[in-house]
């Protein structure tokens, strides 16, 4: 008798589950609050500053996203993730949306069962070591002892590069940045390796930043991007156009400056359905027909945060390289808005 | 004169299932259980079918995929492209090794230390009373990370040993070298080995034993043996004459000389460390995550054991101590053969609880980047494969299972040793 009341209660619990299932978009619209899964501080990308208040790379696209959809960019909850919660948090709907550098790969995006909506920082993963070590490949490594952020796609390309090379390694696991810091400079480690992005703005914190070099070989593609849950297309279509947006306003030379001028209406009709004043996009999306111009107001266009950000400019000093538009021999072309 | 009379034979109703106290509880039981079972079945129902929902039904076939990443202490051979079981695998002997480490140093340390406590020297007593409070009361997390740090910070890198005037040397006879990455010490090597043999093929469950250190167990057993029935020789001479013949000349060359002839006759030497490009290579690498767990859970559960060991001294009345010197024993032997025996049927019952403690402390490992089941399971391979529900149910299960046996173990032990009531 048992077994059979306990088969119905799996069943009439199993029917209820079903039920409940809504879009995101929705429900951001309805709570009137954006739930932005963000990394629990990587300076440049997304940390607390002074005032506490959230700020970097992967929080301009939270705060564009919340800007386009709720039209506030402060309509924000952040929700710090490590390495490990970070997709836990996503597929539990416990945030809308993760933008906490992740590089985007096969088993991520099929198995996991998540969409890449795009990718807003091309990365590849360095090594960096002292100068006195004399080491001026990677190759040279062999027995090396090697400092790697545990849970990432580091740790992978890492084993995969050394057995491509036949050559062996020691490998530390460590769970954060700050961690590395203090192993690799006192010495319990040779090598630290990690994205080339981080290398750099950890190595920017170091008392003799010109006694390290970060050496020539770019082991890995790591194209990191926010991504969203799979299976609710039409959410994922307002994050990955609210980024398209960002990255096509800067190639058509829209800036937070001469935004409100160009929103009157311009000669460039691309300008002017991507700003509103023609056609119907924001419709479409299930978005005001300004859309777009709320999310560049929250902090420009691609190439405005990223120089206030991680740019050349800031501690963390990243050169655009592959990040540039295409038309200047860069990665980032943003499909068109029509 | 009275007759009895059967009361009138009623018929099962079944509002006597409520209304009739014989049949009361029962009721009230079953409905409860029917109600805890109908919860339990929501809650996993549930789980599957939301998890269903986002393309993740439960699999434990991620378990035979290619794990892709390397550990650094290993037990067996692995490398990065074994399954992630034969990871796990690693991992729990992993755990295991500093498990045990750490309960045999964590005993031998508590039971000092419980010992002194209550010793009569002034000094000598405060000192154990401040360690003890020093180390129970802050948590264990904080002395791993602590201990590691001053590992990393002020020991040298093996980069200072190199050079013709090194700022570090080798200690004990160059033969141990003392770095920020652990500690390398000679392993024992053998000229004429005997090999291995492999067991279970390809499987990930696949392990190679050493013949020569079966051969040494097995020589080595059989001389404890023979030295054990000498003595019970002795006993009985005693017994019957009253006179002890001298034999621990006999019993030490009987454990000594077969153990060393067969060392010889397999060619034993020391393998020592050297420096070798980056790392010293060649000896063992006692890491410095496995030492500072295995420090850091010793301490701070022997601070836990000495409280144990000295509650359980305290409990045997005062009186047994006051026959047992009026008697002529010395105080060594008092505590020995009249006290602890008795003082161990109150410490292990909580014993036990500390050997659990330890063990499934030893999961903080990941703060210092030792690689334990939780590392490896419940951490790399969850984060590769995206299998939250099932790798960390397998953990727990595993858990569970480690704590369970031990204490089955203990509670073996306890029943021999405990009081025997007639």
């Amino acid at each position: 008798m048992n077994n059979s009341v306990f088969f119905g209660a799996l069943t009439v619990a199993g029917l209820a589950a079903g039920a409940a299932a809504a879009g995101t978009l929705d429900d951001v619209k309805a709570r009137d609050k954006l739930n932005c899964g963000v990394s629990t501080g990587l300076v440049g990308f997304s940390a607390p500053n002074a005032n506490g208040e959230w700020e970097g790379f992967d929080i301009a696209v939270c705060r564009a996203v919340a800007a386009a959809v709720l039209g506030d960019p402060s309509k924000v909850e952040y929700v710090p993730t490590t390495g490990k919660t970070r997709f836990t948090a996503l597929a539990s709907g416990e945030v809308d949306v993760l933008a906490r550098n992740t590089t985007w790969t096969f088993s991520r995006d099929v198995d996991l069962k998540f969409e890449f909506i795009g990718v807003n920082y091309y990365d590849g993963q360095g090594f960096m070591i002292p100068k006195e070590l004399g080491v001026s490949s990677a190759k040279e490594l062999d027995g090396a002892t090697v400092c790697i952020q545990t849970g990432t796609t580091t740790e992978l390309n890492l084993a995969d590069f050394f057995r491509a090379n036949n050559i062996s390694y020691e490998p530390v696991p460590i769970e954060t940045n700050a961690e590395a810091r203090q192993q690799y400079l006192a010495g319990a480690c040779d090598v630290y390796t990690t994205d080339a992005s981080g290398l750099a703005a950890t190595r920017a914190t170091f008392d003799d930043p010109s006694n390290h070099v970060i050496l020539p070989e770019i082991i890995s593609k790591e194209p990191l991007g926010p991504l969203v849950r799979h299976g609710d297309n039409e959410w994922g279509d307002v994050v990955r156009w609210t980024l398209n947006a960002l990255v096509a306003a800067e190639e058509l030379g829209i800036t937070s400056a001469n935004m409100s001028e160009k929103a009157a209406g311009t000669d460039n009709p691309e300008i002017n359905r991507l700003l509103g004043s023609e056609g119907n996009l924001g419709e479409m999306l299930g978005l005001d027909a300004d859309w777009a111009q709320k999310a560049l107001a929250a902090g420009g266009n691609y190439g405005e945060i990223f120089a206030k950000t991680i740019g050349e400019d800031t501690p963390v000093g990243l050169a655009r390289g592959l990040n540039a538009q295409w038309t200047d021999g860069g990665l980032l072309y943003a499909p068109p808005f029509r | 004169m009275s007759t009895l009379t059967d009361p009138p034979k009623e018929s099962f109703r079944l509002s006597m299932l409520i209304y009739d106290t014989r049949y009361r509880s029962a009721t009230i039981q079953v409905v409860a259980m029917i109600g805890f079972m109908i919860l339990i079945g929501s809650i996993i129902s549930n789980t599957v079918h939301n998890l269903t929902d986002l393309g993740k039904e439960p699999s434990f076939s991620f378990l035979s995929e290619p794990a892709g990443y390397d550990i650094n202490q290993r037990l067996l051979d692995y490398d990065n492209q074994d399954s992630h079981m034969r990871a796990s695998l690693i991992g729990l002997l992993n755990t295991l090794v500093v498990a045990v480490l750490g309960c045999i140093t964590a005993t031998i340390l508590g039971v000092i230390i419980g010992v002194l406590r209550l010793s009569s020297n002034w000094l000598v007593a405060r000192l154990m009373t401040i360690y003890v409070e020093m180390f129970r009361n802050v948590p264990v997390l904080l002395w791993i990370v602590f201990i590691m740090a001053i590992l990393i910070e002020t020991l040298p890198a093996p980069r200072a040993f190199r050079g013709d005037t090194p700022e570090a040397t080798m200690s004990v006879f160059d033969s141990v070298a003392v770095t920020n990455r652990g500690v390398y010490v000679p392993e024992p090597l053998f000229h004429n080995s005997l090999g291995n043999i492999h067991v279970f093929g390809d499987s990930a469950l696949r392990f190679d034993v050493s013949l020569d250190l079966m051969a040494f167990l097995i020589v080595l057993g059989g001389s404890l043996y023979a030295s054990m029935r000498i003595r019970k020789w002795a006993d009985a001479l005693q017994e019957s004459t009253g006179r002890r013949p001298t034999i621990w000349h006999i019993r030490a060359a009987v454990v000594i000389v077969p153990s060393a002839l067969l060392m010889l006759v397999l060619g034993f030497h020391l393998g020592y460390p050297e420096l070798k490009g980056f790392n010293f290579s060649g000896g063992t690498h006692l890491r410095n995550s496995l030492i500072a767990l295995w420090l850091a859970l010793s301490l701070y559960t022997a601070a836990f054991i000495a409280e144990i060991v000295r509650s359980g001294i305290l409990a045997i009345s005062k009186g047994q101590t006051e026959a047992a010197a009026a008697l002529g024993l010395r105080p060594k032997r008092i505590m020995n053969l009249v006290v602890l025996p008795q003082a161990l049927r109150v410490i292990i019952p909580p014993l036990i609880s500390n050997y659990l403690n330890l063990t499934k402390n030893s999961s903080l490992a990941i703060a210092v980047g030792y690689m334990d089941l939780t590392g490896t399971l419940m951490g790399i391979t969850m984060n590769q494969t995206g299998r939250e529900l099932e790798t960390v149910l397998l953990g727990m299960l595993v858990y569970l299972t480690i704590s369970l046996l031990i204490s089955s173990a203990m509670n073996w032990y306890n029943n021999r040793v405990k009081l025997v009531e007639r």
